[in-house]
């Protein structure tokens, strides 16, 4: 019996600027998890996760993250993964700077 | 100081222009990333949870104040604001842009600065004693031969991929500020039987996954057979050093598995080989190196006014108390400003308070700064007559703090606020337990203590060698955070035990404030330090009060 598989979405840092970006449905990368791509089933997560290495000419070291699925789309799981969605906890310096980020 | 001659100049130089079109290659698609990593890291860029991170190398923590206001201007043109000063007395910018380090590089290139060897499995900035040069305890001042051995390891074409990292430190002084039982080779400065200088010479000692305490490769090293003897240890250190499993590619294994009396076999047989190789040429550059570092002009003048200012000012007079350090010339004091200002992030300086230390510096400390280990900066040469106004303009930056060597002079890592490789926060955990020291108004009345945090096993923050340790883990998806106690960075270099299972975040606070409660209630009288009273009765006392009588030995 396999395991229930918990939903995901691919996460990278950005080549130019280095923060936490997010794959899209559109195939893009947006910095905003809200708007991630939900994953649903492994094959899609592994698929989706590959080509997205393939963009290493955008993003680097891409990775699926675990996601829980909140009333504004897809939300951080892990607290490592909290922290990539707003930025340090010492300064307001990061995805927290802007307005649009919930803390 | 040591200035870069022609060769340095052209070198640095070089190493921009070529970062620079290698920048630009993996921008254009022309190179992949895993081409590219391997460069970026030689570099100093690492990839950090939020952005680019740049580790800028100062050698033996020394800094101009022409060097520290170019830190100053980078911070504010290319990054945030500020700096992060390090537990290696680097730098680290935490949010430059890929297509701007270049430009950050070249900027550092101005002031004889670079970014190379801050990463890889390289030989890594060599540290030295931060009040070298300065320190009444000195036998002479390690610089130069800090100096010496950052030439011949820069782009040593042998050492460029060693087995791992190796990290090399450097004191002068019989009482070691420079840690150097917890690095890969620590040269403690010795004098011979005839009055000579030489090194006691320390290999194996290093901290992360598995702690060590170095052990003494040669009791005495004289000072002519530094460099082909180092050379001799990395040498056989690269051919026998693990490349199987980078858990075990460090010397302190190789030294482990291999026994110390085998290296040193292998050492001096092959430190025989490489001596006859120098020929002298480092000897010749040792001796003009020792040039660049010459004892200051000492001024002499009146300090009457400083004594008057004790007397007038009870706030100067504590941070007097505490920040102040005795300097070789009785007129003159070794000043430590304290990067951790209540409410302040450990080791942090904005561009205006290096601006300002670069100002004191230049004014009344003959022009230097240095970096310790303990992430402050310390004006090594200051006329005691100087101190109040220097004390004064701090003040004005939020430099002032009165704390050096008491409970809220951290050391933190930077943490799973900035690192990818950590394991949970650092900087909110050592903000809290300063905030609630400051709340009871203990710390003076505790007195001398390390409390250092590391927001991983990798220990940057030098957790097993504090008196209180705190590594931070990540337990089930949450941060979780174990105490070490008994820890020691000094010349009598201990690791610290575990005193059981961790805290969650919101009761590490506490279960520091009863290790405090503890020491207070059991020490002897106020000149028993918290570790000489841990040593007198122990770990249980501390566990009893972490857990409670009998909780103690509960699984983690």
């Amino acid at each position: 019996m396999s395991a229930v598989f918990k939903p995901k979405a691919v996460t990278a840092n950005d080549l130019l600027e280095g923060d936490a970006v997010w794959l899209n449905v559109a195939g893009g990368w947006t910095r905003d998890i809200r708007k991630a791509a939900i994953i649903e089933d492994e094959a899609k997560g592994q698929s989706l996760l590959a080509a997205a290495l393939q963009q290493e000419d955008v993003v680097v070291d891409a990775y699926l993250a675990e996601i829980r699925i909140g009333e504004d789309g897809p939300e951080p799981v892990h607290f490592r993964e909290v922290f990539r969605t707003r930025g340090p906890s010492n300064y307001r310096h990061g995805k927290q700077e802007a307005d649009n980020v919930p803390l | 100081m040591y200035r870069y001659n022609d060769f340095d100049h052209g070198f640095v130089r070089e190493r921009v222009r070529q970062f620079r079109s290698q920048v630009q290659a993996r921008i254009d698609g022309v190179i992949s990333e895993d081409e590219f990593k391997p460069l970026r890291l030689m570099n100093g860029l690492y990839l950090q949870l939020h952005a680019y991170m740049l580790r800028v190398a100062i050698p033996y923590g020394t800094l101009s104040s022409a060097q520290m206001r170019a830190l100053a201007m980078i911070s504010q043109r290319w990054d945030k604001g500020y700096g992060h000063f390090t537990t290696r007395q680097n730098i680290q910018y935490n949010w430059p842009k890929l297509r701007d380090v270049p430009d950050i590089l070249s900027d550092l290139a101005d002031v004889e600065m670079h970014a190379i060897q801050t990463s890889g499995n390289t030989i890594r900035n060599i540290t030295a004693d931060h009040f070298a040069g300065a320190a009444r305890d000195e036998i002479a001042d390690p610089r130069p031969y800090a100096e010496l051995i950052r030439q011949w390891s820069t782009d040593h074409p042998e050492f460029q991929f060693l087995p791992r990292k190796f990290k090399i430190a450097v004191t002068g002084s019989s009482d070691d500020r420079a840690v150097t039982r917890a690095h890969d080779i620590g040269l403690r400065m010795a004098r011979g039987q005839d009055g000579d200088i030489g090194f006691e010479v320390i290999v194996g000692g290093g901290l992360g996954r598995t702690p060590v305490i170095g052990e003494v490769l040669r009791e005495f090293l004289p000072v002519q057979d530094l460099l082909p003897y180092i050379e001799a240890i990395v040498s056989v250190y690269n051919m026998l050093g693990r490349r199987d499993n980078k858990y075990k590619a460090r010397i302190k294994i190789t030294v482990r598995e291999n026994g110390i009396d085998k290296i040193r076999e292998l050492v001096e047989a092959e430190f025989i080989l490489r001596r006859a190789s120098f020929g002298g040429a480092d000897q010749e550059l040792l001796a003009r190196i020792k040039t660049a570092f010459p004892a200051p002009d000492f001024i002499d003048a009146p300090i009457a006014n400083f004594k008057t200012a004790l007397a007038a000012n009870d706030d100067f007079a504590t941070w007097v108390e505490t920040n102040l350090s005795p300097h070789k010339n009785p007129d003159y004091a070794i000043v430590t400003i304290s990067l951790k200002t209540l409410g302040a992030t450990p080791g942090d300086a904005t561009d205006t308070q290096m601006q300002v230390m670069a100002n004191l510096a230049e004014q009344f400390s003959h022009d230097e700064l240095r970096v310790s280990h303990e992430q402050n900066i310390i004006l090594p040469h200051v006329h005691k007559s100087h101190l109040a106004e220097i004390y004064a303009r701090l003040a004005d930056v939020q430099l002032a703090a009165a704390n050096v060597g008491l409970a809220s002079d951290f050391i933190a890592c930077p943490g799973m606020d900035y690192c990818t490789l950590a394991t949970a926060r650092s900087i909110p955990i050592a903000q809290e337990i300063a905030a609630r020291i400051d709340e009871l108004k203990i710390e003076r009345d505790v007195g001398l203590l390390k409390i250092k945090i590391s927001g991983c096993i990798n220990a940057c923050g030098h957790h097993h060698l504090a008196h209180i340790g705190i590594l931070g883990l990540d337990r089930a998806g949450v941060e979780n955070y174990q105490i070490t106690l008994g820890g020691d960075a000094t010349q009598n270099a201990e690791i610290g035990k575990r005193a059981g299972p961790g805290f969650p975040a919101d009761e590490i606070v506490s279960a520091i404030e009863r290790l405090l409660e503890a020491y207070l209630a059991q020490r002897t009288s106020r000149t028993e330090t918290f570790l000489e009273t841990y040593r007198r009765i122990g770990i249980e006392p501390f566990k009893i009060a972490l857990y409670g009588d009998g909780k103690a030995n509960h699984a983690a």
